[in-house]
């Protein structure tokens, strides 16, 4: 979360998505999420309607308890901030943590 | 100053400051610590992670090979949790905030994350809050652990409160510093008074409530003859009761006076007192006190108090020392005792339903027999040292005792092809500890050369009765009319077969029972050390006619209530002084 503001070069990105696995983002999605965020030299926060946290720590993650429909605003700013945030959309929305297509 | 009355169960006297221990699945009190002492604890809950981390690789490792799925992913997960800087951070910051424990850090946090999982609504994530309480108990155990070290290298004296003490936790004290103990749970039998009991220091348990009163280094006074705990007492109290404990340890030097004397009846009958023991250094308590031999070695600890199995050379060192004390007098060893309340649990993945019932002792060895034979292997090798008998416990049938024996045979025969020396003629005797060895026990006596009746186990198997529980524990009773017919039992068909009955449970160590025993034809006792010079003070007050009167009359009754009565009145009438 900590987010600085004097950034030069600092790229910074955002993007909203939506959990669509029907379990939510529970123990293992959020590991997975970490894992991936953790790969890329940028800082990631998640914000949902009411708290913003750390992309990177499971602990702040799995307390966001976010259930299947929750949208999430995910915000990285770093060097790899773009490659973080396509990284991690496409765990979420695409691969839908590797666990089976949601029904429609 | 307050006051707390529980059941005492070993006596004397302690004034020292307190050491509170842990079991790791209670809620930690809150433990203030001095600001200066903040790094200290910060630094404790740094190393109790990454100890954690450690072990939980190595356990994640393990699990690859087998196989991946479910219970790998569990593991990783609590991985990332405990690499987690957030989390951590908000432990520190607890500290360093409140000046706490590591241990009430850990515990606050965890459980606030905890609690948050259990308040959401979709159940499927309300469920983690289970992995929480995983992470917090492994933290919790690295932390204790480390604790639990810390009574192994204690430098002032203390007295010792907890909420209960497991075998593994006792197995650590060190004697010269433990000076009392004091647990909320527990009753007469309970594993700690036991202990207590055999190291010779004051004991009160089934306190309630102590640990949430006392703070590590409290001073208390541990009154094990009354029963009572004072939390920080008055200076009066504490000189009250440094004069009471210099008057106890009197009367205790003055029982010391009939150490030299033989444990004879005054009609001139002899009877064999021995010690039970469980670490090699109470040998020589048992000689102090006037023992004059062990009638139960318990080689549990050895176990107990090592994260690795011993190895025969362990074994055997523990055995020789025990041996060299008592030289030609015996020494009766005890094969490992593993099971229910201890140690084996530990180490299954899914506890037992009913391990009392379950795969404990002698049942253990015949299925763990690597490591029975590396006992046996000990223990026949140190035979040379002196007079050693081997006892396998909790025997249920013939057929079992006939295989433990086999076994022995086998690494006889395994050290003669090594050549190496041992008692060939060594003694191989039995404990009596279920109702159905006691009614077989005609049949046991064709193949032992002894028996010992275990009552503590036998009292509980027969009236279904689990010591340790307070709901139940008044019905736990030696006095028990179902009880003593068993031990009559016994004891006669071992008269029959020619061989020794002896009694190394509880029951020896109570006055008002020995009278019984001796009337019953009871020989040989064994008890906890302290005890010794006292019992042996009754033997040499009675007559064996006194005695064989009372236990026929007990036998006569039909109700535990009528004949304990009797048997207080008894010892009374006949032993005035000692009541």
């Amino acid at each position: 979360m900590q987010a600085g503001q004097n950034s030069l070069e600092k790229e910074v990105c955002e993007t909203t998505i939506e959990i669509k696995n029907t379990d939510g983002l529970h123990m293992r999605p959020a590991m997975q999420f970490v894992d991936v965020a953790n790969q890329f030299d940028c800082d990631v926060t998640v914000s949902n309607s009411e708290n913003t946290v750390d992309g990177k720590s499971i602990m702040q993650m799995t307390m966001l308890a976010a259930t299947r429909g929750t949208k999430l605003k995910i915000r990285a700013e770093g060097t790899e901030a773009e490659k973080a945030i396509n990284a991690l959309q496409e765990l979420v929305e695409k691969k839908h943590f590797d666990e089976p297509a949601p029904e429609k | 100053m307050e006051i707390k009355k529980g059941i005492a169960v070993s006596p004397g006297i302690s004034i020292a400051k307190s050491l509170i221990i842990d079991s790791e699945d209670y809620r930690i009190p809150r433990r203030k610590v001095m600001p200066s002492q903040r790094l200290t604890e910060i630094q404790r809950v740094r190393n109790a992670f990454r100890d954690a981390i450690g072990e939980l690789t190595q356990l994640e490792a393990q699990q690859e090979q087998m196989e991946g799925g479910r219970i790998k992913d569990i593991f990783a997960v609590h991985l990332r949790f405990l690499h987690d800087r957030s989390l951590r951070k908000k432990i520190t910051d607890l500290i360093h905030a409140e000046s706490v424990t590591a241990e009430y850090g850990v515990s606050t946090v965890l459980r606030e994350i905890a609690a948050h999982f259990s308040n959401v609504k979709d159940q499927y994530i309300s469920e983690r809050a289970a992995d929480i309480y995983d992470i917090e108990r492994r933290l919790l155990r690295q932390l204790l652990g480390r604790k639990r070290e810390d009574v192994e290298h204690l430098s002032e004296e203390v007295a010792v409160i907890a909420r209960e003490l497991s075998p593994m936790q006792t197995a650590g004290f060190n004697k010269k510093f433990v000076k009392g103990l004091a647990t909320d749970a527990g009753g007469r039998t309970s594993h700690a008074a036991i202990v207590a009991r055999s190291l010779g220091i004051p004991a009160v348990v089934a306190l309630e409530d102590l640990t949430e009163i006392v703070t590590g280094g409290d001073t208390v006074i541990v009154d094990g003859n009354r029963g009572i705990v004072i939390v920080n007492p008055n200076d009066e109290t504490i000189q009250q009761y440094e004069k009471y404990s210099h008057e106890f340890v009197e009367l205790e030097h003055k029982l010391d006076a009939i150490r030299e004397k033989p444990a004879e009846t005054r009609d001139g009958v002899k009877i064999t007192v021995l010690g039970n023991i469980e670490f090699p250094g109470e040998a020589e308590i048992v000689l102090q006190k006037g023992g004059e031999g062990i009638g139960l070695y318990r080689t549990e600890f050895l176990f107990l108090n090592r994260t690795t199995e011993p190895t025969e050379q362990q074994h055997y060192e523990a055995y020789a020392e025990t041996v060299r004390v008592f030289k030609h007098r015996p020494v009766i060893i005890r094969t490992v005792d593993l099971g229910a309340d201890k140690y084996t649990q530990s180490k299954r993945f899914a506890p037992e339903p009913n391990p009392f019932l379950g795969l404990r002792s002698i049942r253990f060895c015949l299925q763990n027999l690597m490591m029975f034979k590396t006992q046996l292997r000990a223990i026949l090798r140190a035979s040379l040292l002196g007079e050693v008998e081997i006892m396998f416990p909790l025997i249920t049938n013939h057929q079992e005792m006939l295989q433990a024996k086999m076994i022995l045979r086998d690494v006889m025969e395994d050290l003669d092809e090594e050549s190496i020396p041992y008692n060939r003629d060594i003694k191989v005797g039995i404990m009596i500890e279920t109702p159905s060895a006691a009614l077989t026990a005609s049949t046991l006596a064709r193949d032992a050369d002894f028996f010992s009746i275990g009552t503590n186990d036998l009292i509980q198997y027969t009236l279904a009765v689990d010591r340790g529980n307070e709901l139940v524990s008044i019905l736990y009773s030696a006095a028990d009319p179902a009880v003593l017919r068993l031990i009559r039992t016994v004891v006669q068909d071992a008269h029959k077969a020619q061989i020794d009955a002896a009694i190394c449970g509880e029951m020896a160590s109570e006055p008002e029972y020995i009278i019984l025993l001796l009337g019953m034809g009871i020989r040989t006792i064994s008890l906890t050390p302290p005890m010794i010079p006292e019992i042996k003070q009754i033997i040499r007050s009675v007559t064996i006619e006194d005695c064989n009167n009372v236990a026929r009359k007990t036998l006569s009754m039909n109700s535990e209530r009528q004949i304990s009565s009797y048997l207080r009145n008894a010892a009374r009438k006949i032993l005035p002084e000692a009541f």
